[in-house]
């Protein structure tokens, strides 16, 4: 009881809140992989996937957060990343792969660039724009693909040759085992303790085999919110978003803004199709993006148009796909905790007298519970679409909560009204 | 009914639809048919420069293509191929009669040519009942997938292009479950899976034997549907009033909200019909290698080439349709037949660019003569 009543009583925000809401989490977390014997829900090789899984949504929601921030909607990311898939394998098959990252980047710029030609010049409907954009890349690069690796030992009409080299990986010293230290980390997690375990688990796997572009990609996002919120330039590129009038009454020249806020939004979504051709895989296939510029969309919009409200999202959907893949069974214990934790909330509601969350909270649990007995394996077709299910359920029921761009699709005219 | 009552209102909305006299309507759609064509050569200036640089002769591609269209021998493919077209396009272009942006229609087709191939196999029907039955279901089947975006808008605000992106996916997850678990025909093994054949009551008649089925004729009925109730009709003026102006159009008694909900049941029943000429006419089942996948997306493009207008979508679907058909004879001229569609991208791409630069170009025009005639009237 008592730990319930300090969740309502928590502190209402700052870093404090995070921390107990992370242990509180971890901890209900530990007893679920305790109880049920899944060790796998917070082994280091689950997390070790998770990221790998992460990142190319990460740089997809950022892709989208950095377009939207500066007032323009960018359906294409799908289109820029397939762009950076292509770009980057070429780039990795030709060069080597930093030279592929970097080429992938170029790509989804291009992809970038056109979007912002198109909306910003022209002034098109920024949906139309992105809609052909997703159509332009797709057919571009499969046209691509069968000029530039149909006939290459390995390659093929909708595959390109394999890349050369790899992006290092690196273990962290003394916490994961690198340059020969002791794997301090992995001797707790074998252990398995309550809470312990489970942190050393997680902590290894963010360290373990730790591709330097994961490195860089997650490094992305303190570096988005650092230049969004705290410099003069992040300053502009927000208020164009927000009110692009005022911003040009005060002398900034919002189209350039727009034109840059583009450029690195296709840069992003392209390094996100660059992971997935370099480091996921090591070569382009048709289709290797698979809707992750869309569930990148959807994570920027439960994100809250806010980088760590997306790293957060990208998180939670690829944690969801590293558990499937590395130990499908285990995702059943995942009913167990959302029961859990939808119960603390019902109990939380019922002392803080919140009726309509508590009904939630009520119902929430018994499903839950029910899919935790009942349920032996989740269909696969099924958990894919999770991430779209959840966006629509907070779209739907937690909207008044977001804040988007005020001006986020509405096309500007400089010089007034029109 | 309310109209009646505030005759002003909806008259003044009535003489801003339709853009005052015939003349300038004239020509604004001589304008607009003109722009058109203009932004296609643009567009196939471009498309001839990527060629170019990728070591391919445009004009041996483009010889390719016009010697194709010359022999006639494609013209029945061209229709084949522009049937489907047709009605995503047409399902689209309900949706931006009413503003509302449907790219849920790849969802929406897909998920009812499934519920649609499944019921079509469960009963038996003489032929006359037999096919409307199944294209019923379809209509209805997408209908509701698409309503879930319009109940999504209406009640909790939730804005139709995310809904829609996020429903497509949704669709292929619970079809691929629901084909997996039940509608499954377990005789039928390999790669070539499907749901249970449809009977001889209710396969499509073919208009040329084996070469284009019944549907064609229905996708121009469909198209003529929308006509008649977008232009003809009072509901249709209601719609493209809500579209226009939702709050003037509110102030005359018209509900947006049931607009909204109306255009979205409407536009996913068309799009229901898009696989029908594969599944009563080709396929004779749904299947996940047998169902063209692609055509809701394609829609869209043909929806804005033919600026959502019955005659330009219809003109739209014959020219992509005719551009299709020509693949296999460009990939034995040893170009990549995906230029087929890169083209169709950048057409679309050019066309509403241009299309947006004229409608620019009319208004300052207008705005022009307004100030000329202010000033006139001044001194």
């Amino acid at each position: 009881m008592s730990g319930v009543l300090s969740l309502t009583r928590m502190p209402t925000s700052g870093p404090r809140r995070l921390l107990v809401l992370g242990v509180g989490l971890l901890g209900i977390m530990s007893v679920v992989r305790l109880v049920t014997g899944y060790d796998d829900l917070t082994s280091s090789g689950t997390i070790g996937a998770a990221l790998r899984l992460t990142v190319p949504i990460l740089l997809a929601g950022l892709a989208g957060l950095w377009a939207e921030r500066v007032g323009i909607l960018n359906i294409g990311i799908e289109g820029m990343m397939i762009l950076g898939t292509w770009f980057g394998a070429f780039g990795a098959w030709k060069f080597g792969p930093w030279i592929g990252l970097l080429l992938a980047v170029v790509g989804g710029m291009l992809g970038g660039a056109i979007h912002a030609v198109a909306t910003i010049r022209f002034n098109i409907d920024q949906v139309i724009s992105g809609v052909v954009m997703n159509l332009l890349a797709l057919y571009g690069m499969r046209y691509l693909s069968e000029l530039a690796f149909d006939g290459v030992p390995q390659g093929g009409i909708s595959q390109s040759p394999p890349q050369r080299g790899a992006i290092p990986r690196i273990d962290a010293p003394f916490l994961s085992g690198g340059w020969s230290t002791p794997d301090i980390l992995g001797w707790f997690e074998e252990r398995g303790w309550f809470l312990i375990g489970d942190l050393a688990g997680i902590v290894r796997g963010l360290t373990t085999n730790l591709s330097l572009a994961s490195l860089l990609a997650v490094l992305l996002v303190p570096a988005s919110a650092w230049v969004l919120w705290r410099t003069t330039f992040g300053l502009r590129l927000r208020s164009s978003g927000e009110s692009p009038e005022s911003a040009e009454s005060l002398g900034v020249d919002v189209i350039r803004i727009r034109y840059l806020g583009l450029l690195i939004s296709g840069g992003f979504a392209g390094l996100g199709g660059g992971f997935l051709a370099i480091v996921s895989s090591s070569y382009y296939r048709q289709g290797q993006t698979a809707g992750r510029g869309f569930i990148g969309l959807a994570t920027m919009i439960f994100g809250n148009w806010r980088p760590s409200g997306v790293l957060g999202g990208a998180a939670v959907f690829g944690y969801s796909e590293g558990l499937k893949l590395v130990a499908g069974g285990s995702v059943t214990g995942l009913f167990l905790f959302i029961a859990i934790v939808a119960s603390l909330v019902l109990v939380a509601s019922v002392v803080a007298r919140r009726s309509r969350r508590g009904v939630t909270a009520l119902i929430t649990t018994g499903v839950a519970m029910l899919a935790y007995l009942t349920v032996d394996e989740v269909p696969e077709s099924l958990t894919q679409s999770l991430p779209y299910v959840v966006t629509l359920v907070v779209l739907a029921t937690a909207s008044q909560r977001l804040r988007p761009p005020a001006r986020a699709g509405v096309p500007y005219r400089p010089g007034g009204s029109h | 009914m309310t109209e009646r009552e505030r005759p002003g209102g909806l008259a003044g909305l009535l003489s801003r639809i339709t853009t005052g006299s015939d003349a300038t309507a004239l020509r604004t759609s001589l304008t607009t048919v003109g722009s058109s064509l203009a932004a296609v050569l643009i567009a196939l200036t471009i498309s001839a420069l990527l060629l170019a640089v990728t070591g391919k002769n445009p004009f041996d591609a483009y010889a390719t293509i016009i010697e194709t269209g010359a022999s006639g021998n494609k013209l029945l493919e061209m229709l084949r191929r522009a049937t489907p077209l047709i009605f995503s396009a047409t399902a689209v272009a309900i949706g931006f009669k009413m503003l509302i942006f449907n790219i849920g229609v790849e969802g929406q087709y897909l998920f009812a040519a499934l519920i649609a191939a499944e019921a079509g196999s469960r009963v038996s029907l003489p032929m006359v009942l037999h096919i409307p039955f199944i294209l019923l279901v379809a209509m209805i089947a997408g209908a509701f997938w698409a309503s879930i975006a319009g109940v999504l808008k209406v009640r909790k605000n939730v804005h139709e292009v995310i809904s829609t992106i996020m429903l497509n996916y949704i669709a292929l997850s619970v079809i691929q479950w629901m084909f997996d678990n039940f509608f499954r025909d377990d005789e039928i093994e390999g790669l070539n899976i499907k749901t249970t054949l449809l009977p001889e009551s209710a396969r499509m008649p073919d208009i040329v034997d084996g070469r284009l089925n019944g549907m064609f004729i229905v996708a121009l009925a469909t198209v003529a549907g929308f006509w008649v109730l977008v232009y003809r009709s009072r509901f249709g003026f209601r719609l493209r009033a809500s579209g226009f102006n939702a709050t003037a159009a509110e102030t005359a008694g018209i509900s947006a909200r049931t607009m909204t909900i109306i255009a979205m049941v409407l536009s996913g029943a068309v799009a229901g019909m898009i696989a029908m000429s594969s599944v009563l006419g080709e396929a004779y089942a749904y299947g996940p290698n047998a169902t063209p996948i692609g055509f809701g997306f394609a829609g869209i493009t043909v929806a804005l080439l033919g600026r959502n207008h019955p005659v330009g979508i219809v003109v739209a679907a014959l020219l992509f349709g005719f551009l299709d058909s020509t693949s296999a004879e460009l990939q034995l001229a040893d170009v990549p037949n995906s230029i087929v569609k890169v083209m169709q991208s950048i057409i679309v791409l050019t066309v509403v660019i241009v299309n947006e630069a004229t409608i620019r170009r009319l208004n300052e025009r207008t705005a022009e003569q307004a100030r000329a005639q202010l000033a006139g009237a001044a001194a």
